[in-house]
């Protein structure tokens, strides 16, 4: 296990060399001329030049290349062209956004889908079976952009005036702040260190923010205006996952045991649930883990709907924009995360299986 | 009696093992439900798209300004639902610059099926490449490109699609000699298109690894089989055996690939046009329709609903069709 652990750390290394390749090219292709990008269109031959130079961006490529790692290192992604401030600072400002909006709309997924899954396995051929996998058929087919307006059109307007209603954007109503719990709590915090952007990172989830304030109308509010976005990114892997409990369950279902628990006399959901459902998890946990590309696919699209400024429409605003700085940092952040994800999901799929040999 | 039943059933037997492989498939896929269903979606999809001009009753790209009664963004009038026959007929409404949203969506069909064949099309042949020369070359080749291939799936597929999106429209627009150059090398209409073009690019390049991994497993699995090496023995090119012996192995998981991968590059190039990325307007296209009219989804919610429906009949269909595909070229599902 260590040696197989070990060997798929060190494999992630060269895709995370070629990541970083990716993102210094992009970051160098993308803004056309950085010089007018980040200077105006105005910008003299000579201003030019010289930011060319102070920027090092006239030294040669690998040699920018070991600077732009060096500073990578160090945690410094530059500053932003748009904004003026640094990296850190707005991935720990739009950060929480995505994750919050990731977790809930997976939270959704699997909420609804492993319990559909069951019950259509359970009931094969029945018409919730049918209905399940025709719902999840047009659930992968569904544009993301789309759902999420149909969905503000309907709770927004159609239900307006009613307790139905949900706002179609943004974070929080206007008026309501969210206080981050360090202040509530009188924590001494200085800004700009370590300790302080984890804490901000943390408070920048308003939801979880409210739990630890114990702040209800902050909460309430923050539920009601993610729900929508929400539910719209939760519909492809909520298919993906009641199709996976489905398949998995089928199988299990047919198995020995399975009929030995049936036989000794099991009341029927104890069966399915303590020794169907356990055994069938393990690739539904993983299909789980390896939703994160769609979600986040969905949260660039979600995010614009909604008008939420979390890293999916800041990334999208930056590539159109040419902040090839936020681009940079932002890919190398969402990659690392992903191959980081990758990693554990494949590891924890070993990890649970012990009939998994890893050699 | 018995022998009666003993021989025919023989006789049977050995018809089925005569038979050939795609003929079963396509009886098979002929009685799958989401198979059937997927088919019958796509044919009225592609009868669409070929007999657009005749079927849609307006110009898709023509402005009814001054030749009808008619304000933008009106809802649609449909004489069978009770809509007064002394106004104009309008399916679906019509658009914020006056023109017959119907026609339009019809016009759509032949977008998004073009774009999809094209840019799986693409994937497939890079990726049949990649995965074959990694498959039967081994060694360092196949580590750098499989490297290659898991560095583009470390990205989100949107991302990166827009990514490369964007740098191939940056590349283009900075560089006056290299956008002459394609002017001059392709038709005018192309031309137009040019943004739409360069997202499809985008979507292609993030779809080869998929195609790449199927035709490589193909490759490693097949090429110490004892045909092969009798192939080689008398002499075959390696490249004779490689489309003669070897990737008809992969065509079965390649075309459910495939028929997969359409939707989803229908569906990723219309969030492309959504974002302003792909196709620009005038062109009729479902996504850059939905994006063009989002604004106004509270006074004109048919403009959002009728793209956005129509882009999603069409990925079902290809989603369906994949699904029933997949289980009629399972070969364990026999019988």
């Amino acid at each position: 296990m260590g040696k197989y652990t070990i060997r798929r750390i060190l494999a992630a290394f060269p895709v995370l060399f070629g990541v970083l390749i990716v993102a210094f090219t992009l970051a160098r292709v993308i803004p056309g001329n950085p010089c007018r990008a980040i200077l105006g269109e105005k910008a003299t031959d000579e201003v030019c030049a010289k930011f060319i130079h102070d920027k090092g961006l006239d030294k040669p490529i690998p040699v920018q290349f070991v600077a732009y790692i060096g500073d990578l290192a160090q945690g410094n992604f530059g500053d932003s062209i748009r904004f003026g401030r640094p990296i850190t600072q707005i991935l720990i400002e739009r950060l929480p956004t995505t994750v919050e909006l990731g977790l809930a709309g997976l939270l959704i997924a699997s909420i609804v889908g492993i319990p559909l899954g069951i019950i259509s396995a359970v009931r094969h051929n029945s018409v919730i079976d049918l209905g399940t996998m025709v719902g999840a058929n047009f659930g992968v087919s569904m544009p993301v952009f789309w759902l999420g307006l149909m969905l503000a059109y309907i709770f927004a307007l159609l239900l307006k005036d009613t307790p139905f209603w949900l706002p179609p954007s943004g974070r929080l109503s206007a008026g309501i702040v969210a206080v981050p719990f360090y202040e509530v709590y009188g924590w001494k915090m200085t800004e700009g260190t370590f300790s302080f952007n984890v804490a901000e990172f943390f408070a920048n989830m308003f939801i979880l923010n409210s739990l630890i304030t114990l702040d209800w109308e902050v909460l309430k509010d923050a539920v009601t205006h993610l729900i929508l976005p929400s539910v719209a990114l939760s519909t492809i892997p909520m298919a993906i996952i009641a199709r996976m409990t489905r398949s998995s369950m089928l199988q299990v279902l047919g198995l020995d045991y399975v009929r030995t628990a049936r036989a000794k006399g099991l009341i029927e959901w104890r069966v399915v649930l303590t020794h169907a459902f356990r055994n069938a998890l393990l690739p539904v946990v993983t299909i789980i883990g390896l939703q994160l590309g769609i979600v986040f696919n969905g949260a660039i699209l979600t995010e614009t709907i909604f008008s939420l400024a979390g890293v999916g429409r800041t990334m999208f605003e930056a590539i159109t924009a040419r902040d090839f700085p936020i681009i940079q940092g932002f890919t190398v952040v969402i990659a690392t995360t992903f191959i980081i994800i990758n990693l554990i999901v494949d590891l924890s799929y070993a990890v649970l299986d012990p009939r998994i040999r890893l050699e | 009696m018995t022998s009666i039943t003993k021989s025919s059933t023989a006789a049977k037997y050995s018809f089925a093992q005569s038979e050939n492989l795609w003929v079963v498939a396509v009886r098979r896929l002929f009685r799958q439900r989401s198979g059937v269903a997927g088919m019958i979606i796509l044919g009225f999809l592609i009868l669409v798209a070929i007999f657009a001009p005749l079927i849609a009753p307006f110009d898709p790209n023509d402005s009814l300004i001054g030749k009808e009664e008619i304000k933008k963004r009106e809802a649609p009038c449909i004489y069978l639902l009770g809509c007064t026959t002394d106004q104009p007929q309008h399916l679906m409404g019509v658009d914020g610059n006056v023109r017959d949203e119907f026609s339009r969506i019809l016009f759509g069909a032949r977008i998004s099926l073009v774009v999809g064949f094209i840019t799986i099309g693409f994937a497939i042949v890079v990726g049949t490449i990649l995965g074959s020369v990694a498959g039967y070359v081994g060694r360092w080749i196949d580590d750098v490109i499989m490297r290659v291939m898991d560095v583009l799936l470390a990205f989100p597929f949107l991302l990166l699609a827009i990514a490369i999106t964007s740098a191939l429209r940056t590349l283009f627009t900075n560089n006056e000699a290299l956008e002459t150059a394609f002017k001059n090398s392709v038709p005018e209409f192309i031309f137009d298109q040019r943004s739409l073009l360069y997202a499809m690019f985008g979507i292609a390049i993030v779809s080869i690894p998929a195609y790449a991994r199927v035709i490589r497993s193909t490759v490693l699995s097949v090429k110490e089989e004892e045909y092969i090496s009798a192939a080689r023995s008398i002499g075959n090119h390696p490249i004779r055996i490689l489309f003669l012996h070897v990737l008809p192995n992969a065509f079965p998981p390649l075309i459910v690939q495939a028929t997969l991968g359409i939707g989803t590059a229908i569906l990723e190039t219309a969030a492309l046009s959504f974002l302003g990325l792909g196709a620009q307007p005038p062109t009729p296209e479902w996504g850059a329709m939905l994006s063009a009219e989002r604004n106004q989804l509270f006074s004109a919610p048919h403009l959002v609903l009728f793209p956005g429906a129509a882009i999603m009949i069409t990925v079902l269909g290809f989603n369906l069709l994949g699904d029933g595909l997949r289980d009629a070229l399972d070969p364990r599902l026999r019988l």
